[in-house]
């Protein structure tokens, strides 16, 4: 079966999760994006590409950053963008997911930008549109439940190669609560098809999937023996919502153990980055003085998120 | 058809720019073939302000139809554009979409105060009401005729004629 992100010309139809990719589409994404960061030091901060269409952000969980990202990504490809605050709207009244669809198809959209609590809403949007014979349509997943987060695995890989270069020889550690988390998904797939030998996941027991292993990384439990000679950090996000079962007993425990502190970073090499997908818990999955120190690259992520998103949606509009 | 030696063309272009410029003026070379010929034109006249590059990929009118090309370039414009005196620089001036497109771009960094445009060749078969200032030579192709800059390992310029 043809993977169903792609169009018969195996260009990108849809970006839906990085499994599957090639790593060429993944380097014509990351090469793509390059020339779009010259763009925000401009007078003019847009660019024609998208210019008459209409791009749908379909946030069905709420998010502030991944939204704002993908809006000016599109607004500075000069389309037209309409946020559905989906929590307010029609779904609340009961209309089912594909029946929104269909009557943004009926207004003319372009695009859909969509983030979902349930694994693989976007697949079915895809599905239904390509039922539908709407192939104009484009779909991007901007958060599917626990499955994928592409769009941010790209900017973490467009990351890690603007200040390391080369895949092929990097230890990358990814930090925290993997089970649950779609971010780490689609870091990991991002790192493997981008060749990288050494990919190590530090965690408690409680969240590290229990096939980790299968997935082609070293699992550690003890963060200094993890983080040793690494050239990369990439730290997750604790979710709140973890702390109220039993996976985890306090913010304060998670944090000695698994906080990322200069005195644990020591054990990385001199020159390694830390990065974080935001928004940050200080003083839970990582201290002050790390984030606000000179390894992290947090917010240079944020910048080179907004390229890559508007490298992906024209990649995607210019079929 | 014998094709004119590219590099004779780059500095006869050069002597016809000489004495014509302001004091300020910029050059900038439309990728990939421009960028060649404007870095001879800038190193032939002494230029003080450094050179622009434009990849001009993101202002095509053709991008609904074909989409972004592979290997993009990124634009670098280091100078002030606004008030300043801009020569566009390119190898070979055909439809005049390519040089319409460069001007769009270049109104994103400021307002220059003129534009001129030299161009190595000029082929024939405008689509836009868009001429060269300064042009080292002038020919007329066919269509299904290519003309192309290309640069030699010794890293000599040479113009070669394809058919589409």
């Amino acid at each position: 079966m043809r993977n169903p992100q792609l169009n018969a010309a195996g260009g990108l139809q849809h970006l839906l999760t990085i499994e599957g990719l090639p790593r060429e589409i993944l380097n014509e994404i990351l090469d793509t994006a390059a020339p779009f960061t010259e763009v925000a030091e401009r007078e003019v901060k847009k660019l024609p590409l998208l210019r008459g269409k209409s791009v749908f952000n379909l946030f069905f969980e709420n998010s502030t950053r991944t939204r704002t990202t993908f809006e000016i990504a599109a607004k500075r490809l000069s389309a037209d963008v309409i946020n559905l605050n989906i929590g307010t709207s029609s779904a609340s009244k009961g209309e089912t997911l594909l029946d929104t669809v269909d009557n943004l198809c009926a207004m003319q959209a372009d695009m859909f930008v969509v983030r979902h609590a349930s694994s693989g809403a976007p697949f079915l949007i895809a599905r239904h549109l390509a039922a539908m014979g709407y192939d104009h349509i484009h779909v991007i997943n901007a958060g599917d439940g626990r499955h994928a987060h592409p769009t941010q695995g790209l900017l973490d890989m467009y990351t890690i190669r603007h200040y390391k270069r080369d895949f092929t020889r990097l230890s990358v550690a990814i930090v925290g609560d993997v089970l649950h988390s779609r971010v780490a998904r689609s870091q990991i797939q991002a790192l493997k098809t981008l060749g990288v030998p050494d990919l190590r996941v530090i965690g408690p027991k409680t969240l590290i999937p229990a096939d980790a292993e299968g997935l082609g990384v070293r699992v550690f439990h003890d963060m200094r023996a993890g983080l040793k000679e690494v050239d990369v950090v990439m730290m997750l996000r604790l979710q709140n919502e973890r702390m109220q079962g039993a996976l985890l007993p306090s913010p304060q425990e998670f944090f000695k153990y698994y906080g990322l502190t200069a005195d644990k970073l020591a054990c990385a090499r001199p020159d390694a980055i830390v990065m974080h997908p935001g928004p940050m818990n200080r003083g839970v999955e990582i201290d002050s003085a790390v984030a606000d120190g000179p390894h992290a690259v947090i917010l240079p992520q944020v910048t080179f998120g907004i390229a890559v998103r508007m490298a992906v949606m024209s990649m995607l509009a210019g079929g | 058809m014998p094709l004119p030696d590219a590099e004779r063309l780059c500095a006869a272009l050069a002597e016809s720019l000489r004495g014509e410029l302001a004091a300020d003026a910029a050059l900038v070379g439309i990728h990939t073939g421009g960028v060649w010929v404007a870095e001879r034109l800038h190193a032939a006249l002494g230029l003080k302000t450094p050179l622009g590059r434009l990849d001009i990929s993101f202002y095509r009118d053709d991008f609904n139809r074909s989409g972004l090309h592979a290997r993009l370039k990124s634009s670098e414009i280091p100078f002030e554009v606004t008030d300043r005196a801009i020569v566009i620089v390119d190898d070979v001036l055909y439809t005049g979409r390519t040089i319409r497109a460069a001007m769009n771009e270049i109104f994103d960094y400021g307002r220059p105060s003129r534009i001129d445009l030299a161009v190595l060749v000029d082929r024939g078969g405008r689509e836009l009401p868009i001429q060269p200032r300064w042009c080292a030579h002038a020919m007329s192709l066919a269509p299904e005729q290519n003309l192309q800059l290309e640069q030699g390992a010794d890293g000599r310029l040479e113009l070669r004629l394809a058919h589409a």
